[in-house]
């Protein structure tokens, strides 16, 4: 157990002890105690940066379960590091910003951190796992802990649907990319991620290679909120807003883009992953960004905004997985595209953070959250304000936000991806920065909404629950910070470049760096009038126009949008689904046990004639056969003729009476065939069974006395015939199939020398084989207090039967 | 001697098949009776019908029928015997309780599907 297992625990440890600190410090906020731990944490995971800055890693493995090759192994490098502070950094944030946000006298705050320190713990063990196993592990426990918090007020219908439509969605992905992990195990034999990605060659030659992508990118897709998948953001939105800063734009949506930025080395010499993981990322970042301009609650807003941006990171993830295609760093032209992305990944968590901060102060301090009952807040809230701007002009991609530099980056990887002459991204490549710069229009227009609709304007105080006014400093600490950061990389982008983009790189694309050797990394502000930079002026001049003229064009949006809902497709394939399980289960559970016996019969029918036609196993051998004797055919006939008339009797008495016969006939073939204790047991079992037969069809009811035949069926006599004809069949031929003697000869031998009796049967029954009686005489005991206690037991007499009601 | 016993087997199976099938809870029962008939021929037959003593050393007889088959049938014999009992019993108390033999009427209650 190394530190980095305790850190990494820590916020699991943590959560045990918070219901107690919660009990016992009731006038302090709960929030106080979990504050220290990611902020230690974050400081912990700063000293890696001189290691994993020269290419190094740390790797620690603590046995779990060996034997399966399942270990607790946690490696720190590049891209988990990056994670790592990503996740303790905002999570401090949002700890101190959830302290002022959540009411310690009107929320249950112990539920709410031990949930969120589950996340936060499940969270590190994603990015820092080297073991798929225990990756998945975690990644579950992330949508475990994330269903808890998204549906934390659990009296609210709208909650309790949100997390359940997030829960089914990343359930999906997480089992899909299950699937893909023992895949991926049975290509390479190990779990180790380091392990597999040296054994990349091997992956991508196997046949199993494409099933094993779909089912990890299924997994990355979901839980990333990608294109179709995205629905369960929007709706996560229920959860209370500290969390959907925390887990729905700044970690947990991207532990999709951590698993694809981890298997990058593994999957991308493939043209399918490049043009899966960039082509659904294109097109996520456009459908994010187009309906994010139709919603009124700001929420929503950010949600569908979220959806947008992991889309871009998606398509630059994509696009740069092509630099493998070179194999090495001189050609490596397509490398921007893998910067952009860690560089963006980095400028969206700041930046969204802080917007969602801003969005939950807004909530706060005025009581709404739809912008058409908000405006004219600037001047009761001038802090706030500044920062919006601040995280929409950089969500924008305005300078000198951090936002432009790596909108920039995007448009020259979308470039190049439209220069690509393999994977035959000459043909539908040039798509690529289309969709990308029209997108990035619809990116300008929500981001002006989101600011000038509710900032400026006409101020509406009689829409407003609460009279606005600036909020709390300590609500305000976490979002300065965030938007401090954003100008800070905005301006000085090169001080992450060196410690934190290109060790992260690194860990994306390793195979492209020799021993020691490190990307080199310089983001620049200006870099002369290339086409990124009019394409930057062509979204920001597109962006106003269409920004004045909404009124005029938005009308499009109540046309589209109802119909290409992927919503509908969800609620309506979850309700058919539950229909027609339902109506399906209802068809053959009919509550008749004639039905689930024909069931039966019809398969004991197929199974068997099938085994007995397609095995040829149908024989009939004479050789070996007892001569037939007059009385056994008088016999033979006599049952015969009972038990089918059975079939035909009016009354149940005479029923009764012929399988009585039935049962004295069986009696006499016992004595024909020289069986003298069968046929004495028989007899005197038959006269109890008939007397006992008897007194049941004398307390029939008098009510339906009516005495029928059977009526006939066609069905039941066809199942009955085939029934008696395969059991006559197979009868037939297992006895013409001996294939060897019997072991009689050994009680026949010693039933006299060793067990010291002459009745071969008895002493078989009690000595030879003396278990078979025990249990037997246990059936019968059982049996005989079963009937006791059966009509002695009343307690159900008076009362309802049902014990539910 | 085996063919024929098999064909009464199958005729035993058939009928009992047919009467398991029907509507009455006491046919049903009259059914496993037959059931278990055809059963214990089953053994006896397949466990052969040759010719011999019966399996009692006193007889000093050069063979005798198996006595293997005999012994599992007694007990079979035993065991099916009990669970008759207990099934006639389960169902004169459902008669007693419910007041119908009618299997389709015995389906639970209303809105307990």
């Amino acid at each position: 157990m190394s530190l980095l297992h305790l850190a990494v625990l820590s916020p699991l440890l943590l959560a045990i002890l918070i219901p107690f600190l919660h009990k016992y410090f009731k006038n302090i906020h709960t929030g106080w105690f979990l504050l220290p731990l990611p902020a230690v944490l974050f400081a912990y995971f700063l000293q890696f940066i001189s290691t994993t800055s020269h290419g190094g890693t740390v790797m620690e493995t603590v046995a779990w379960i060996s034997s399966l090759g399942i270990n607790f192994t946690l490696k720190v490098d590049g891209l988990g590091l990056l994670f790592a502070l990503l996740i303790t950094g905002i999570g401090a944030l949002v700890v101190l910003y959830s302290i002022y946000y959540l009411n310690p006298d009107k929320e249950k705050l112990n539920t709410f951190y031990v949930y969120l320190l589950l996340f936060m713990g499940a969270m590190l063990g994603v990015v820092l796992s080297d073991n798929l196993i225990v990756l998945y592990t975690f990644w579950e426990l992330t949508s475990f802990s994330s269903f808890l918090l998204i549906g934390y007020w659990n009296h609210r219908e709208r909650s309790r649907y949100g997390a359940q439509k997030s829960m089914l969605i990343t359930v999906f992905g997480g089992l899909s990319m299950l699937g893909g992990i023992l895949m991926l195990y049975i290509i390479t034999g190990t779990f180790s991620i380091s392990e597999t990605i040296q054994m990349s060659n091997e992956v991508v030659n196997h046949p199993l290679f494409t099933a094993t992508l779909i089912l990890f990118l299924l997994g990355a897709f979901t839980k990333s909120a990608q294109f179709p998948f995205h629905i369960w953001l929007p709706d996560a939105m229920e959860a209370p807003t500290p969390v959907s800063a925390y887990l729905h734009s700044a970690t947990m949506v991207k532990a999709g883009i951590y698993l694809v930025a981890r298997m990058t080395p593994v999957f991308a010499h493939s043209g399918t992953w490049v043009w899966l993981v960039a082509g659904v990322g294109v097109l996520t970042l456009f459908w994010g960004s187009f309906s994010a301009v139709k919603q009124t609650d700001l929420k929503a807003i950010l949600a569908f905004s979220t959806v947008s941006q992991l889309g871009m990171i998606m398509s630059l993830l994509g696009a740069g997985a092509a630099a493998l295609h070179y194999g090495t760093i001189e050609d490596g032209y397509y490398i921007v595209a893998v910067t952009a992305a860690v560089f963006h990944l980095i400028n969206h968590a700041t930046f969204k953070g802080s917007l969602f901060m801003v969005t939950g102060i807004i909530d706060h301090e005025t009581g709404t959250r739809d912008i058409r009952k908000l405006g004219g807040l600037m001047n009761f809230m001038p802090i706030t304000f500044t920062l919006a701007i601040i995280g929409t002009f950089s969500m924008a991609g305005i300078p000198p936000f951090n936002g432009f530099l790596s909108k920039e980056m995007f448009f020259t990887g979308m470039l190049r991806v439209a220069e690509m002459d393999f994977f035959n991204m000459d043909t539908w490549g040039i798509l690529f920065p289309i969709i990308a710069w029209s997108a990035s229009v619809f990116t300008f227009l929500y981001s002006m909404m989101y600011v000038f609709k509710t900032f400026t304007g006409k101020y509406q105080p009689e829409k407003l629950e609460k009279k606005p006014h600036e909020a709390p400093i300590g609500m305000l600490i976490s979002p300065v910070i965030l938007a401090s950061l954003v100008i800070i990389f905005g301006i000085f982008p090169n001080v992450l470049s060196h410690n934190i983009i290109s060790p992260a790189m690194g860990s994306i694309l390793p195979s492209l760096l020799e021993n020691g050797e490190g990307f080199d990394v310089h983001i620049s502000h200006w870099h002369g009038p290339t086409a990124e930079l009019f394409m930057t002026i062509g979204v920001i001049a597109f962006g106003l126009l269409l920004y004045k003229f909404m009124p005029k064009w938005a009308g499009i949006y109540s046309k589209l949008p109802s119909r290409m809902s992927f919503n509908r497709f969800y609620d309506r394939g979850l309700e058919l689904l539950e229909l027609t399980s339902k109506n399906i289960t209802k068809s053959y559970m009919t509550g008749f046990i004639r039905t689930y016996l024909v069931y039966i019969f019809s398969f004991f029918i197929l199974a068997l004639a099938s085994t007995l036609i397609f095995k040829n196993a149908f024989q009939l051998d004479l050789s070996d056969v007892a001569p037939i004797r007059f009385f056994e055919v008088v016999l033979v006939l006599i049952m015969a003729v009972s038990a089918i008339t059975i079939l035909f009797a009016k009354s149940r008495l005479t029923s009764i009476i012929l399988l009585g016969a039935v049962g004295y006939t069986v009696a006499l073939f016992f004595v024909l065939f020289r069986a003298p204790d069968l046929a004495l047991t028989q007899l005197v079992i038959e006269t109890v069974s008939v007397a006992l037969f008897l007194l049941a069809f004398y307390h029939l009811p008098q009510i339906r006395r009516n005495e029928e035949r059977i009526r006939f069926r066609a069905t039941n006599a066809l199942i009955s015939i085939a029934v008696g004809a395969i059991v006559t069949m197979i009868a037939l031929s297992a006895h013409s199939n001996k294939t060897f003697g019997s072991i009689s000869e050994y009680y026949v031998e010693n039933t006299y020398k060793k067990a010291g009796g002459e009745n071969m049967v008895n002493v078989i029954l009690v000595d030879f084989r003396g278990f078979d009686t025990m249990f037997e005489i246990a059936v019968l005991g059982i049996a005989a207090l079963g009937i006791f206690a059966m009509i002695k037991l009343r307690l159900t007499r008076g009362r309802e039967l049902d014990e539910n009601k | 001697m085996e063919i024929l016993m098999a064909l009464l087997i199958g005729i035993l199976f058939m009928t009992a098949t047919y009467l398991m099938l029907s509507k009455s809870l006491l046919r049903i029962i009259i059914g496993t009776g037959l059931l278990s008939h055809g059963a214990h021929l089953l053994l006896l037959t397949m466990g052969g019908l040759k010719r011999g003593a019966a399996p009692l050393l006193g007889e000093h007889a050069p063979s005798y029928v198996d006595p293997l088959p005999q012994a599992l049938i007694l007990t079979a014999i035993v065991i099916s015997f009990g669970v008759t009992a207990f099934f006639l019993v389960v169902a004169y108390r459902a008669y007693q309780e419910l007041g119908t033999d009618n299997m389709d009427r015995l389906r639970g209650k209303e809105g307990h599907e």
